[in-house]
């Protein structure tokens, strides 16, 4: 049998199992407790059928919705509730529960940390980070001037006034670096907590997991043969993979960066320049005309942004045209993550080349990987720090520089 | 895979670029002009110049020797005095078995090995009369006889006063004898055709009989001309079918304005529908069908062979029949075949029905039945050539998790290998296999990696150097290794057709063998027609050599040979505990008996998603039930509507695989946008929720030869309706399914057969009377389904991540009730992967539904084995509302049990009876 699932503590964090949370029946969440009413009769959330309260988590589906086993498979489109303290609280579709498999969510570290400082931020434990919760860490005054005004503060949390534990993601990364956890000297990495609460065998640190399904039943609950599988842990431990590269760089390194780019581009074919989308703030600019190039194995792949990709054997051969600029292509709302480079060398009953450029924050710009995920569609990873996230407050700054 | 027309590309291997230079100029369509017309091979055109007419053919009643077993006689050919042996078999089960060989052939002719299961068992036959114009034999049955006709020679068989069959009737019976060459000497060449020839047509047909030249390639022909014909007049007989693999409807055509059918199995480029030219199988197996009878012939013959198919109805118009029923003509429709093979012998099975489940269990009997997959294999198969690496399979695989979609295999394509070297890795991209297949073990799925049987000739590779050292090659017709061009290059052929080599082969696949494999990888055997690609027809040539035969002779073989030896391979591996799984793309008659089969290189347009069904209509009904196609289609790039509408169409198919040409792009299922997302989740979770009934179908398919997914008109044989219906089709018995194969389509209409039947949408549970035309209205989300009342369905609904999750999960048992409130159906358990089910390791129960009381019993009482799963939900469809239900259990307890009635749909659900689904017990309605 594989390696005992350590994660018997994280057991504990899901769902009705934790001792210090309030009772409710396996696999709901805390924000629908109220719904499950023990002693009362149960009333499907989308309100079709009241059934007895012993109808809920009985493994038989009564409600449309599934919402009378949340703790069950037994409803084709449940879902189960994992409180994952200390992590970001998720939902499991029922179907994966009591299946066999430890069904492991890959947590990076970095985000456990992300999910960690939310609870610790989240003083009256209301599900959001407010500005006045944040107010206290006086680190993160964006311009370090020594006053972190509520304004600064709003501007950190995107412009408003809270975020839930899903927008907290965007806010995370414009304060991680400088936060302060205020109980601990360092900040804790989650999982040693729970270690040591658990009095399990120390893992090796950089391997998280926690099974999402898999709880013991309730006492009253009918016997579980996939209990069985649990007692003889029938589980993997799955070692989540490195914590993403994240930056911030420093401001004024960017707008260094962006004058250089801009000053250059005055300097050449204005009138072209002006026909390309160089972003809202034209911080894409100083890209132009400019090349990046990234040698593989075989090849040499280069990346000339607003102009075209090609690949070129190192050991002789012609150069190959992987496409010529073709248009933004990120999502709506982050429509300059993403470029697409079109109508390159055609493929043999295929369609044309292309490459599709995704741009992350970075404080080099340069291409760090390509890939062929289909035949004839090319994938780039390039860094820039044009895509970095400015804090709100520095944008009216920047608007400055507009006018050239 | 295909015959590679590879772009002009950068990351390009050296090698394909010599290909290349041979592949320029492809087009979208086939390259008619790569593969034969019957005018252009030389035995096919020999043939097809006799018409019919008097036989030279005579019978020699005084070499007539009649022993318990059979019956032989001597047959003359008046033209030349050539002498031919028939032998005459009563074989049990009711077929008839006709062998012609020459009476003193210049050397053997080749007899077909390995394909029957074993001696067919006889039954004696007995002269019932005979005078000088012939011999009245007694085949036993129903007063069934078979008259053998002296001058000219011909057989008929009769059942009271009715004809079943006529051989020779037409005098087509032409057998090329073996002789010595002319310019060696030999007198033997004065006739060189052994029928009705003129000296004008002797010389005409010298030309290829010596040798045979197609574009650039030649066919030395050491044993000069070798064919056989042999007509057959089916009286009464409108409609045939069979004879796969051909991209064509159900209902054979008639091929008098055009080429026969052919069979012989080759690797067509892109091929073309509605035509009948060869694929990459072959079964010679044709079944005739008319209200009253149906009978099958089994023409045993590996040789490529060519079936002409011609009908006396078959110009007339509608008008024109209605003209002739009026007027009381006395014609009776008759459908007359002819077969023609380039060598070997005549060896003919009639099977005499007389219903379509006896044909098949006929056939059964003669070559076996679908070999029982493993369960998750009928599962949902994510294939696509190729995933790149293990970081792409692991990003599929998460994929599959996080859009919630099921699926139980993933494939590797060529490219996973190192070089093309089967049983090997890409060191670079596929590091560390066992780490992958771990990681999908722990999910509880499953791999399928390629391994063809063109080896790569390299001194640094061990399964070359092992197969060159054993001598296990495929020899040419000098006596080296037979040499050929494929994926890695330069490539030799192992000789399948040696017991020794499928031992060696399959002994390649024990772990310490093959590295990296372990028990969650399966194989997949492409290009096995073979596939050479600089051959004639991009196949071997004829004159290749193996063992004592040519190529000719063994060529349809091949790809059968290779499944068998990989599927043995699987089951050695695992010390014959488990169950193999191994996809071939070539196969023969008794193929079925390894794997699975599809149906090749499609294309992603929505003809190929129609041809679809009956490609595998066609293959089920000669026994291969485990059958799909490219969901998505191959070649191209489908439209989001198609693809859906594929994974719709293919969740009802016994083989469901969805498959993409390297130059496409991705398309897992996720990559449409969020609606066709839901809508291909939703296709392939009703997929996982009828795996109970999949499984049952497949054990009946195991246990008895029928089809899994079938015609109608095996189930309503008297309906003429149905006769030519291949639009849509049954699975089992028990669920009608009309897919939507249309583009933009706003409705289809179903026919609905049995004027006794009612059909319930599986969707709705709305009821529908049979023998109809039904227009159902239908959006992207429609996939008509009907549940046939009489039934009970067993489904589990709780779907998840793989169907080895679902094993213990309980059932919901849907019993559609019939007029008379009548429903039957079966309910098969066990552990769903290895062979225990061979001691009678298995649930096997009868549910059956009367008088208002459902019960469970034990159809093999003997059987063994228990199961964690119950019956979590009873559905009653098509039921009044009872008072009460209750439940009885086998120690007489008895509790009531909850129940919902929805009266708008007649639907009566009982929640949670509980009991075991391997226990005795009745539930009662009051």
């Amino acid at each position: 049998m594989a390696v005992p699932c350590l994660l018997l503590v994280l057991l504990l964090l899901c769902g009705a199992a934790s001792p210090v949370e309030v009772q409710r029946p396996r696999g709901v969440p805390l924000s629908k407790r109220q719904f499950y009413e023990e002693d009362k009769p149960f009333t499907c959330l989308d309100g079709s059928l009241t059934v007895p309260f012993d109808r809920v988590n009985d493994d038989y589906c009564d409600c449309k919705d599934g919402s009378d086993e949340p703790g069950t498979a037994a409803c084709p489109n449940g879902s189960f509730h994992c409180t994952n303290a200390g992590f970001r609280p998720a939902f499991i579709p029922s179907s994966r529960i009591n299946d066999g498999i430890c069904a492991v969510i890959r947590m990076e570290k970095e985000k456990a940390r992300m999910s960690g400082v939310f609870l610790e931020l989240d003083k009256d434990g209301d599900g959001f980070v407010t500005v006045n919760e944040l107010l206290p860490h006086s680190e993160l005054d964006p311009d370090a001037d020594g006053t972190f005004t509520e304004t600064e503060a709003q501007g950190l949390l995107g412009g408003v006034d809270k975020v839930d534990a899903a927008s907290f993601e965007s806010v995370w990364n414009n304060i991680k670096e400088k936060f302060h956890s205020e109980s601990h000297t360092d900040t804790p990495a989650p999982e040693e907590t729970y270690q040591e609460e658990t009095k399990e065998p120390a893992s090796d640190n950089d391997s998280e997991l926690y099974p999402d399904d898999d709880i013991p039943e309730d006492d009253d609950d009918e016997e579980d043969p996939e209990d069985e599988d649990l007692d003889e842990g029938d589980y993997k431990v799955v070692p989540y993979s490195a914590s993403p590269k994240l930056c911030f760089p420093p401001m004024q390194s960017f707008f260094k960066l962006l004058n250089e780019g801009k000053n250059k581009s005055v300097s050449r074919n204005l009138e072209k320049e002006i026909s390309f989308d160089f972003g809202a703030s034209a911080e894409f600019a100083y890209l132009y005309s400019q090349c990046y190039e990234l040698h593989t194995g075989e090849y040499i792949y280069k990346l000339c942004p607003f102009n075209r990709v090609s690949q070129k054997p190192k050991y002789g051969g012609s150069e190959t045209n992987l496409g010529t600029w073709g248009k933004w292509a990120g999502p709506e709302d982050n429509v300059y993550s993403v470029m697409k480079y079109e109508h390159g060398t055609g493929c043999w009953q295929g369609p044309n080349r292309s490459t599709t450029v995704k741009l992350t924050c970075g404080k080099e710009t340069v291409v760090t990987s390509t890939s062929e995920p289909s035949r004839c569609e090319y994938l780039m990873e390039f860094t820039t720090p044009a895509v970095c996230q400015e804090p709100q407050n520095v944008g009216t700054t920047f608007q400055g520089h507009e006018e050239l | 895979m295909f015959q590679r027309h590879i772009t002009k590309r950068p990351k390009m291997a050296p090698v394909l670029v010599l290909w290349l230079a041979m592949c320029l100029g492809a087009t979208w369509a086939v390259d008619r002009g790569n593969f034969k017309t019957c005018d252009q091979s030389a035995f096919c055109k020999r043939q097809r110049a006799l018409k019919p007419g008097d036989s030279p053919y005579r019978a020699l009643l005084e070499t007539m020797e009649l022993t318990n077993t059979r019956l032989t006689l001597q047959l003359i050919n008046d033209n030349n005095k050539v002498r031919l042996l028939l032998e005459l078999y009563r074989l049990q089960g009711n077929i008839t078995r006709v062998k012609i060989n020459e009476l003193k052939p210049l050397k053997p002719r080749y007899e077909v090995p390995d394909v029957l299961i074993r001696d067919p068992p006889t039954e004696p036959l007995s002269v019932l009369s005979q005078d000088e114009s012939g011999v009245v034999l007694s085949l036993g049955v129903e007063s069934q006889r078979v008259i053998v006709s002296v001058r000219p020679f011909r057989l008929d068989i009769m059942e009271g006063h009715d004809v079943l069959m006529s051989l020779n009737s037409r005098g087509l019976l032409a057998f090329e004898h073996l002789r010595m060459r002319k310019d060696t000497g030999a007198q033997y060449t004065l006739v060189v055709f052994d029928f009705q020839a003129t000296k004008e047509e002797e010389e005409k047909a010298e030309e290829g009989m010596w040798e045979e030249t197609f574009k650039s390639h030649s066919d030395s022909k050491p044993n000069g001309p070798s064919s056989i014909s042999l007509d057959f007049s089916l009286p009464g007989v409108e409609h045939v079918y069979g004879i796969p693999e051909h991209a064509d409807d159900l209902k054979l055509k008639t091929t008098d304005n055009g080429d026969p059918y052919r069979l012989f199995n080759l690797d067509v480029f892109q091929y073309e529908l509605y035509n009948p030219m060869a694929l990459y199988g072959a079964v010679p197996v044709m079944l005739a069908h008319n209200a009253q009878r149906t009978t099958g012939i089994f023409w045993l013959n590996a040789a490529e062979t060519w079936v002409d198919i011609s009908s006396n109805t078959a110009g007339k118009t509608v008008f024109g029949k209605m003209l002739d029923y009026v007027q009381g003509s006395s014609e009776i429709p008759q459908t007359d075949v002819r077969w023609i093979s380039e060598s070997g012998i005549i060896d003919v099975f009639i099977m005499l029905g007389p219903t379509p489940k006896h044909v098949f269990s006929q056939y059964a009997s003669l070559t076996g039945t679908q070999s029982f997959p493993p369960l998750a294999s009928l599962g949902y198969h994510q294939c696509r050539w190729n995933y790149n690496d293990q970081e792409d399979v692991r990003s599929v695989d998460a994929g599959f998790d996080e859009y919630d979609i099921p699926y139980d295999f993933i494939w590797l394509d060529i490219e996973h290998t190192d070089g093309k070297r089967y049983f090997t890795w890409d060191p670079h991209k596929f590091a560390t296999p066992k780490e992958m297949l771990q990681g999908l073990m722990d999910k509880k799925r499953k791999m399928v990696a390629i391994v063809d049987p063109h080896i790569k000739i390299d001194s640094n590779y061990k399964i070359h150097n092992e197969i060159r050292s054993r001598g296990f090659y495929v020899k040419n017709k000098d006596g080296g290794d037979y040499e050929g061009w494929c994926w890695p290059g330069n490539a030799g052929y192992p000789d399948f057709t040696r017991a020794d080599m499928r031992a060696w082969w399959a002994s390649m696949f024990a772990y310490d063998q093959y590295e990296g494999s372990m028990e969650n990888l399966y194989t997949w055997n492409d290009m096995n027609e073979p596939s050479v690609f600089n051959g004639p027809e991009v196949t071997m040539h004829k004159d290749a050599v193996h063992g004592d035969w040519e190529n000719r002779d063994v060529h349809n073989l091949y790809g059968l040979y290779v499944q068998m030896a990989t599927a043995d391979g699987l089951v050695q591996r695992s010390g014959g505990v488990e169950r193999p799984f191994v996809l071939t793309r070539a196969f023969f008659a008794g193929s079925q008996r390894y794997g699975a089969v599809w149906t090749g290189d499609n294309a992603a347009e929505w003809d190929h998603l129609k041809i679809s069904i009956p490609m595998c209509l066609s293959l089920g009904l000669v026994g291969i039930s485990f059958c799909g196609a490219d969901v998505g289609g191959f070649f191209k790039s489908p439209t989001p509507e198609l693809l859906v509408r594929w994974y719709q169409t293919g969740a009802y198919q016994p083989f469901f695989r969805a498959h993409a040409h390297l130059d496409t792009p991705r398309r897992e299922p996720w990559l449409f946008g969020p609606e066709n997302t839901a809508l291909i989740r939703e296709a392939v979770r009703q997929r996982y929720t009828f795996l109970p009934y999949w499984y049952q179908q497949f054990y009946h398919a195991y246990r008895t030869g029928e089809p899994v997914m079938r015609p109608l008109w095996v189930e309503y044989t008297q309906d003429p309706a149905t006769f030519a219906v291949d639009d849509e089709f049954l699975i089992g018995q028990n669920l009608l399914v009309h897919p939507v194969t249309e583009e933009g389509a706003r409705g289809v209409t179903a026919y609905l057969p049995g004027k006794e039947e009612v059909w319930f949408d599986i969707h709705t549970f709305q009821k529908h009377n049979g023998a109809q035309n039904l227009y159902i209205p239908v959006t992207m989300s429609s996939i008509p389904v009907f549940q046939r009342g009489g039934s009970i369905i067993p489904r589990k609904m709780r779907v998840r991540r793989s169907s080895s999750c679902m094993e213990h999960d309980p059932y919901t048992l849907y019993a559609a009730l019939n007029a008379r409130g009548v429903a039957e159906g079966e309910l098969y358990i066990d552990d769903g992967h290895t062979f225990n089910y061979e001691k009678k390791e298995f649930i096997h129960r009868r549910l059956s539904f009367s008088n208002n009381v459902l019960s469970s019993v034990n159809l093999v009482p003997d059987s063994h084995f228990t199961t964690n799963s119950w019956i979590e939900r009873i559905v009653l469809i098509g039921s009044s509302k009872p008072a009460k239900v209750t439940l009885k259990t086998a120690d007489g307890n008895e509790s009531q049990l909850e129940f919902d009635f929805d009266a708008s749909m007649s639907v009566v659900t009982v929640r949670k009876p509980g009991m075991n689904a391997g226990a005795d017990w009745t539930v009662t309605l009051q």
